[in-house]
């Protein structure tokens, strides 16, 4: 049996003895008898450390991945530079915890620093927190950053939202008692601006997103212009990996700005740990959940990073903070930072052309392919895009015979693809022959 | 020692790069954006060297301090040992794709499911959730389960959640942010939950109460049958923070106290890293009457028992509390903690966490005050009592013990203790760190006496000194500027 305990059997006793007592049984004494397990606790047996890494590859080996991945929807494989998760690894770092003992902790907190300063770059805002637990729970808390700014229970939120994002408003938003409207999207799949403004009396804001769901990227400046004109926040649910070089949400007048950190050098993992990051303006950082890092200095004059604003956080203000929030997604946090670092502004630009180019290379070639189309042919895509095609699942489960996982088949029928710089033109080919034959066969059959 | 460390941004040269991308492979298709939804400026982020950059990590990680570094007794959050295996097997599962069809994905949800299963023997539960992603977040999510279970009874007019004064901070957030009406009840002079208030404050206006037990004094909390009695012929739930899981392990379980739902934070009582504050994982574990309400996608099995699939038809369900199942590398982390322990290393480990408390708490009396001294569970509070009076206060003993090499417990809580420091060793340390630790208190006490000044000017051994925090939350400045 692994044991992490350090003391001996013999020093446990003498420990005992020290403070008066017979057995371990005598520590609690406190717990009713009849309230106390009365048997080892039914658990499998205990591993050693080399049958446990046998085991965790028996789980692994019942997955079936490492093939060729045209998947998104949410999560995004990018590549990961081999600087981050050996950085992240200093277990000075990974091994601590929150940091309230500023002067402990000051690669900890400047590290968070950096990362609200980077998060502020890539949206063009003025202040961001230390992170949310993902994308998903970083819109929930927008939404109720709204609500608290402008005393209004009604929120627009677009379709073009990942579902799983709307879920999650959804769950938070009852329980808030919040009036959440959809608006619906238009015939280029993007969010239908005129129901933006028919809707927008009586409502505290609009939650967006570009590129949205579909990988539509969304004419946010004229959503900005709707929401303004009746005295309403926009909020911009952006994938951080298109910020070099599509435009930011400062740009088109977003107040805040949310997402999924993920594609910033964190892992798929099976959906997480990821990263929820917010920015936004001055003017509502007061409204902010969670952990900011902020400057200041010690006694003599020397720069200090210390978490502060904490009048708003929970374990001061209790039941009237502007979240429940407390453990976030720090580390996470530190490897997104990490991972501009490493790309800077040249590197950031040439990953996203490169997925454009990619994806609308990928996206030319299926279309070559009779019985497919883009549902959405003249709206500009990032790095996904939707086709109509009438045998998805099947196209799949061909795919998946030579490991190939292919596009998300979505409800109505259609599939949502996903093509990043990991992808490359062979693989293109090849898929697309196999959609051919898989078409060609299902005809022939008709 | 006192020095003062550049931004990366501070280090940054024109031209200077880390990246490197495969030559792309597509012609150009810039072209198809159309300008106005494009970037008009580059980016303004670092533009350095790899080895600045390494450099730049690996120096600031000194400036920090974690449980591989030393002793780290912060009360309520179980800086225990991580253990380097589970740091080595999590990633194998880093390239699995959340959306995989589920039968490309069954490594990954009979893991879960298989968590699921040892969570609910461990705590008496009757199914579990791994979705939620830290403490808080399963405080949240266990709440709404109790609303949603009121809501389905068609009893609207429970609003009120009952919260000790000595509680987290997080269970009234949380309270409010299921959007409950808090009501807080004064604890006993024992430092338990007062039966009268309790009886008091019960009604049909009940929605449940929350308890951490052991409470945030480190005590057990003897009563707890009449507790979960009075909450329950009121009409209302129980719900079990399990911050303090980690001193009971194999020995009482929070199903058979009584507790309808509760939270776990993997992040401490299972091992798994905090990550300088997150990720952390959060899983809630439910009795029977709640599982109808549990977030969705539940893990099931086919009915042949072959395959594991995601079930989203639960009509009753909260919805979803987060993307995705979880922070599945964090339950990873844990899941390799249960299965190298086992039931008898579990109750160890809980054992030796109460121990080593004990021993501490022992060693300190007589030099610090003991407000509710009886035997403790696993963490005990501390006071710096008379030794106030050289007009020191705890903050002050707090920086005086990271001069002497430790972190420091965790000061100014619970709440009702004046001047608390709760002192939480668990059981990865040995008996001379934890006999080290209480000669250093010592040496403060003694210190306090003769040569105040010093204590004040503590600590003088870290890179900067004491922040000044009114000027950082009056003039915030939360980013870097040119």
């Amino acid at each position: 049996m692994k044991s992490y305990v350090p003391n001996t059997q013999k020093e446990r006793q003498e420990m005992l003895a020290e403070i008066g007592m017979k057995s371990m049984d005598d520590l609690f004494a406190d717990i009713p008898a009849d309230l106390k397990l009365s048997r080892p606790l039914d658990l499998p047996d205990a591993l050693s450390e080399s049958e446990l890494r046998d085991l965790l590859n028996a789980y692994t080996i019942m997955n079936e991945e490492g093939g060729p991945l045209f998947r998104g929807a949410g999560a995004y494989r990018h590549y990961i530079p081999s600087v981050i998760p050996q950085l992240v690894a200093r277990s000075e770092f990974y091994t601590a915890y929150t940091p309230y003992q500023a002067e402990m902790s000051q690669g900890m907190l400047q590290s968070l620093f950096e990362y609200q300063t980077m998060i502020c770059r890539l949206t063009g805002l003025d202040a961001a927190n230390a992170s949310v637990y993902d994308g998903a729970t970083a819109a929930a808390e927008a939404m109720l950053m709204l609500r608290d700014n402008k005393r209004k229970k009604k929120i627009l939120y677009s379709a073009g939202l990942n579902p799983d994002v709307i879920t999650v408003m959804k769950t938070y938003g009852h329980c808030a008692e919040m009036e959440l409207v959809e608006i619906p999207l238009d015939s280029n799949g993007v969010t239908d601006v005129d129901a933006i403004a028919a809707n927008m009396d009586g409502a505290a804001g609009y939650i967006g997103a570009t590129p949205n769901y579909f990988g539509n990227i969304e004419p946010m400046s004229k959503a900005a212009e709707a929401v303004h004109a009746k005295g309403g926040l926009l909020v911009s649910y952006v994938n951080p990996i298109t910020l070099g070089v599509l435009a930011r949400p400062a740009d088109y007048g977003a107040d805040i700005a949310i997402g999924d950190g993920q594609p910033l050098g964190l892992p798929l993992a099976f959906g997480g740990p990821y990263v929820g990051f917010m920015a936004c303006t001055q003017k509502l950082m007061r409204n902010l959940p969670g952990r900011i890092a902020g400057q200041t200095t010690d006694a003599e004059g020397n720069r200090v990073f210390v978490l502060t604003l904490q009048a708003r956080e929970q374990h001061i203000r209790r039941e009237k903070a502007s979240s429940n929030i407390c453990s976030n997604q720090m580390l996470c946090a530190i490897m997104t930072s990490m991972y501009c670092s490493v790309m800077g502004p040249n590197g950031m630009r040439e990953v996203g052309e490169q997925n454009v180019a990619k994806a609308h290379m990928f996206a030319k070639k299926l279309c070559e392919i009779k019985g497919i189309k883009l549902r959405w042919p003249n709206t500009p895509f990032f790095n996904e895009f939707v086709i109509d095609v009438e045998n998805a699942k099947d196209i799949n489960d061909a795919l998946a015979n030579y490991s190939i996982t292919g596009g998300l088949v979505l409800k109505d029928g259609g599939m949502l693809w996903c093509v990043t710089e990991m992808n490359c033109a062979d693989e293109f080919d090849f898929v697309c022959d196999i959609i051919q034959d898989t078409v060609d066969n299902i005809g022939g059959e008709e | 020692m006192r020095s003062e460390y550049k931004l990366i941004f501070e280090r940054s040269r024109e031209g200077r790069r880390a990246y490197d991308l495969p030559e792309c492979d597509a012609p150009d298709a810039m072209n198809e954006i159309p300008a106005e939804l494009k970037a008009n400026a580059p980016l303004r982020l670092p533009e350095i060297a790899e080895i600045d950059l390494v450099r730049h990590y690996t120096n600031l990680s000194r400036r920090n301090f974690g449980v591989d570094n030393g002793f780290y007794p912060l009360g309520s959050c179980t800086m225990k040992y991580n253990p380097k295996i589970n740091e080595e097997l999590a990633p194998l599962f880093d390239n699995v794709h959340p959306l995989l069809d589920a039968e490309m994905s069954q490594g990954c949800l009979a893991l879960m499911k298989d968590m699921e299963d040892m969570l609910c023997e461990i705590c008496g539960m009757d199914a579990f959730t791994l979705q939620p992603a830290a403490g808080a977040h399963g405080e949240l999510t266990g709440l709404m389960h109790i609303r949603a279970y009121h809501e389905h009874r068609g009893d609207f007019e429970r609003k009120t959640i009952i919260v000790p004064d000595a509680a987290h901070g997080t269970n009234p957030a949380s309270a409010a942010m299921a959007g409950f009406k808090v009501k807080e009840i004064k604890s006993a002079p024992d430092g338990g939950v007062d039966l009268d208030a309790l009886r008091a404050a019960v009604g049909p206006d009940t929605a449940g109460l929350m308890l951490t037990n052991p409470s945030t004094l480190g005590l057990f909390e003897r009563n707890i049958k009449e507790i979960a009695k009075i909450v329950h012929e009121a009409g209302g739930l129980l719900y079990y923070d399990g911050a303090n899981l980690n001193a009971i392990m194999g020995i009482v379980r929070p199903g058979d106290m009584g507790f309808d739902v509760m939270h776990i934070n993997l992040h401490k009582t299972f091992s798994t890293p905090h990550g300088g504050g997150g990720p952390g994982s959060g899983p809630v574990g439910v009795k029977s009457h709640l599982i109808p309400f549990m977030p969705v996608p539940r893990i099931e099995e086919d009915e042949d028992g072959q395959t594991y699939y995601l079930n989203y038809d639960k009509p009753e369900s909260i919805g979803k509390i987060k993307s995705f199942y979880g922070n599945f590398g964090v339950i990873v982390k844990a899941f390799c903690y249960i299965r190298s322990l086992g039931a008898e290393g579990l109750k160890e480990a809980s054992e030796n966490a109460v121990l080593n408390a004990n021993y501490v708490m022992n060693k300190l009396r007589g030099i610090y005050e003991i407000p509710h001294d009886r035997t403790c569970m696993h963490e005990c509070v501390v006071t710096p009592g008379e030794l106030m009076q050289y007009g020191v206060n705890t903050s002050d003993i707090a920086k005086a013990l990271i001069d002497r090499g430790y972190h420091p417990p965790t000061i100014y809580f619970p709440l009702i203790v004046h001047e608390a420091m709760m002192i939480e060793p668990t059981e990865s340390e040995s008996r001379e760190t934890l006999d080290e630790f209480v000669d250093a208190m010592k040496g403060i006490a003694e210190q306090v006496k003769t040569d105040a000044a010093a204590i004040h000017a503590a600590p003088v051994t870290t890179p900067v000194g004491r922040p000044d925090e009114v000027t950082a939350a009056r003039k915030p400045v939360v980013k870097f500027e040119d």
